[in-house]
């Protein structure tokens, strides 16, 4: 056994961006015919370590050998040709090109066209067949969903004779079944003696389906083990370096009074589609409702119109009264001043405006507050400043600078200013969109403890997130979006992930 | 109106569309690629003066027409260099050209002809003849099909065959072709061409290296087949014409030639407002038709404002972490 090469060895790679050593002397092989997973917090270098591999940055030293031959791999297409596939996070695909198209670009036979459309129409079937890789080689990319756009990426790679496959976070945009799919076809894949790479910072899938498991954390490899002897705890304090506890302890929740009550609410956008078909629930003091569903389905706009950026119809109360939908009074100002406050699902975008210091971001949306004002004409800059040395000191920031620019902070800390400018407004209700995308493990446990620790006090939480765990986890109570309606509302104790998966794929569950 | 009339207008607007088409098609390979190019007005321009200058000078026309096409393509090779290597922004590069373009003209005419910024007028040799097609002289006297035949279809010079041809060798080239698939690619997302191991850069020159060699002929051809010799800004917005009805066609070759054609039959009747007066009756103020292809830029480009071009015009392609 020990004479066959690995199919990939990285020996003492390291690179640089400026000041910020993303790998540090990686070292790694992977034998032929296995799945090996890479996990490691956000910014821990996994991308930038694969991105070296696939030629897309060259690495400041270190050596590259695949299949025990050393590789000088300075661009994709010397990636290529030593036979490595990889399907990126986000899909590097032609959006109104076919599938077919999409598969033979770059990998034409010929000047002209047709030959090789002929070709890939022909292997595609075989493809197909093999590995439970089915697409409509005919279909224009932008009309098909994420699974098949997915699949069409591992074509493109098999097409080109890869022998290793990376996929970068691949069940980031997938339901549950789309994923258990991909694990089927990464399974036929491994079996016909493909070498896969699989980087995720979901434990599961890493136990569900690797060989070998390598950790990474701030830029350094910490940990390779074989997946059979490790469990999720020890993955877990492998990639923070300390212990994390991975599930949340909440007490039963004490249900109150009916905070928000939405009915038959109607959203169409720009382009005409329905984005929000007639939906109706409630939300209670002291009670987390949980909103799943595969992203686009809705959730967006629903907070948006929440949070009073966006235009309905329909009805909403909040503490008893009408919340007007459409005219002057429908802004987020409105909305805030009825205690609605508002944790935006892309901080970046929504939450933050990235060049300004933290202290003008803490201040973003209540700058009208009387206690910020020095006169008629002035603010007082002061006090905002002090007033964010006292929230970052709370919400555990670091660095506790208010002086820094918001993008100089790490996701995680960015991800605790917005939630520490909006829960310290003491609000009945809080919106909360995708908490801990981008957010570092440690960092989404205390993120998970601030939002209980909201509910104990009384308040009334709408939680919004892709990520089933953290819905099922978090949640008193579970509705679950798909195409714009709510599929079905389901306590967290009396289901599990496969009925919110087929919910969210649009099967009204397993019942019927 | 009779035939004769309706032929002559005809005529008249497949000469005035040829240089618009020729440069429509030039900014489809550059904005297909994804490189906005706003300097098709002064690449023609240059070509124009250029190509004057050396057939006035050698008495041939072809070397002016080599002239003109170095001429365009050295300052499309500034484009990319600004826009492709350096990542600038393309509106400003291609406003940069035709600033240049503009003044540098004039200013070198002015010192090497002495002709108050114009070249010498062109005859004989120095200029593209029409070129009657065969058997247009026999079949002249046949009715109706005879006479367009020979009026409207033969006549022309040989780069406004060249043109229309561009146009269906455009279309294969776009959709049959390798070249074609990678181009459309690298506009849409270049990143898609990139991981593909297809060099993004390089497709990306070639498509502006294309267009610089279409303007060339453009500009050639206003100076040395649409008219006699160089003159002060005598491209006069066909550049910007050109960019309004490639966004009117949608970026599509065959669309491309339809919206350069009504283009050109409204400068057609901008020439023969007598024409124009008699067919509706009362004479329209000179300056109005001037104006009317102009107008009708902002009415079209208003209405089909929602013509989304190649996705990734515009961006210089950088790779992500």
């Amino acid at each position: 056994m020990t004479d066959i090469a690995p199919a990939i060895e990285l020996k003492g790679i390291s690179k640089s961006f400026g000041p910020v050593k993303a790998n540090k002397d990686i070292s790694i092989r992977v034998m032929p015919g296995t799945i090996h997973g890479i996990i490691g917090e956000n910014g821990a270098g996994k991308s930038t370590l694969m991105s070296i591999l696939y030629g897309f940055y060259k690495a400041d030293a270190g050596e590259v050998f695949i299949g025990g031959e050393k590789k000088n791999i300075t661009d994709s297409q010397a990636a290529i040709a030593a036979g490595i596939g990889m399907v990126f996070q986000h899909f590097k695909l032609v959006e109104n090109f076919t599938v077919l198209e999409n598969i033979v670009l770059g990998a034409e036979d010929s000047g002209l066209l047709k030959p090789s459309l002929a070709r890939a129409r022909r292997e595609l079937k075989s493809l197909a067949d093999e590995y439970e890789l089915n697409v409509d080689p005919d279909a224009v990319i932008q009309d098909v969903g994420v699974g098949m756009q997915q699949r069409v990426e591992i074509l493109k790679a098999l097409y080109r004779k890869a022998d290793i496959l990376i996929l970068d976070e691949p069940t980031g945009v997938l339901t549950p079944a789309e994923a258990d799919h991909l694990f089927r076809i990464l399974e036929n894949l491994r079996r016909e003696g493909k070498t896969i790479i699989l980087i995720t910072h979901k434990l599961r899938e890493i136990m569900d389906i690797t060989d070998t498991v390598s950790v990474m954390r701030r830029g350094e490899m910490t940990a390779t083990v074989k997946t059979s002897e490790t469990n999720p705890p020890h993955l877990a304090e492998l990639m923070v370096g300390r212990k994390v506890l991975l599930r949340v302890d909440k007490a039963p929740a004490q249900i109150g009074r009916k905070i928000l009550e939405v009915k038959d609410l109607n959203v169409t956008d720009a382009k005409g589609v329905h984005r929000l078909k007639g939906i109706s629930f409630d939300v209670h003091a002291g009670e987390i409702l949980g909103i799943a569903g595969v992203a686009g389905n809705g959730q967006s706009e629903l907070l948006e119109v929440l949070g009073g950026y966006e235009k309905a119809t329909g009805s909403i109360m909040m503490n008893g009264e009408a919340i007007d939908l459409t005219g002057a009074k429908s802004d987020g100002q409105s909305r805030r001043k009825r205690g609605i406050a508002h944790v935006p699902e892309d901080r970046q975008r929504e939450g933050l405006i990235m060049d300004f210091h933290a202290w003008e971001n803490t201040g973003f949306g209540y700058h009208h507050d009387e206690k910020y004002q020095k006169n008629a004409l002035f603010m007082d800059n002061a006090a905002l400043k002090r007033d964010t040395e006292e929230k970052m000191a709370r919400f555990d920031v670091r660095p506790p600078d208010p002086n820094l620019a918001a993008k100089s902070f790490s996701g995680g800390n960015q991800q605790k200013i917005v939630l520490a400018r909006e829960i310290e407004r003491n609000p009945d209700l809080l919106l909360i969109g995708q908490p801990t995308r981008g957010v570092d493990i440690g960092a989404i446990e205390f993120i998970h403890q601030q939002i209980v620790a909201l509910r104990d006090q009384g308040k009334a939480i709408l939680l919004v997130s892709v990520e089933l765990e953290e819905i099922l986890s978090l949640s008193d109570r579970i509705a679950v979006m798909f195409d714009g309606k709510i599929m079905g509302e389901r306590m967290p104790q009396n289901t599990d992930e496969k009925e919110l998966g087929l919910l969210m794929a649009g099967m009204t569950g397993g019942h019927s | 109106m009779d035939l004769a009339t309706l032929l002559q207008m005809l005529d008249a607007t497949l000469r005035l569309a040829t240089p618009l088409l020729l440069a429509c098609l030039a900014g489809l390979y550059s904005e297909r690629a994804g490189i906005f190019d706003i300097g098709l007005e002064g690449k023609m321009l240059a070509a124009a003066f250029l190509s004057a200058a050396i057939a006035s000078v050698t008495g041939n026309v072809w070397l002016g027409l080599l002239a003109g096409i170095g001429a365009s393509m050295a300052l499309s090779l500034i484009h990319g260099l600004a826009s492709i290597t350096f990542r600038g922004n393309q509106l400003i590069s291609g406003v940069a050209i035709n600033f240049l373009a503009a003044g540098l003209t004039v200013v070198v005419a002015q010192s090497w002809f002495r002709q108050g910024g114009r070249t010498p007028q062109l005859s004989g040799d120095a200029r593209f003849d029409s070129i009657t097609l065969p058997f247009a002289e026999t079949l002249r006297d046949v009715p109706v099909l005879g006479t367009i035949y020979y009026e409207l279809i033969s006549g022309h010079t040989i780069l406004v065959y060249v043109a229309l041809l561009l146009v269906p060798v455009t279309w294969w080239v776009l959709y049959r072709t390798r070249f074609g698939l990678r181009l459309r690619a690298v506009g849409e997302n270049p990143a898609a061409v990139d991981t593909a191991g297809v060099s993004v850069v390089g497709l990306r020159f070639a498509a502006v290296a294309i267009c610089g060699v279409l303007c060339g002929i453009a500009g050639a051809y206003l100076a040395t087949a649409l008219q006699a010799g160089f003159t002060k800004d005598m491209s006069a917005g066909r550049g910007y014409i050109a960019l309004a009805a490639l966004i009117f066609a949608k970026w599509r070759p065959w669309y491309a030639l339809f919206s350069c054609l009504l283009f050109g039959f409204l400068q057609a009747m901008a020439l023969r407002s007598d024409v124009v007066a008699d067919v509706i009756g009362f004479a329209l103020n000179g300056q109005l038709l001037d104006v009317l292809p102009f107008i009708l830029v902002v009415v079209l480009t208003g209405f089909v404002g929602k013509a989304t071009g190649p996705k990734a015009g515009g961006q210089a392609y950088v790779k992500e972490r």
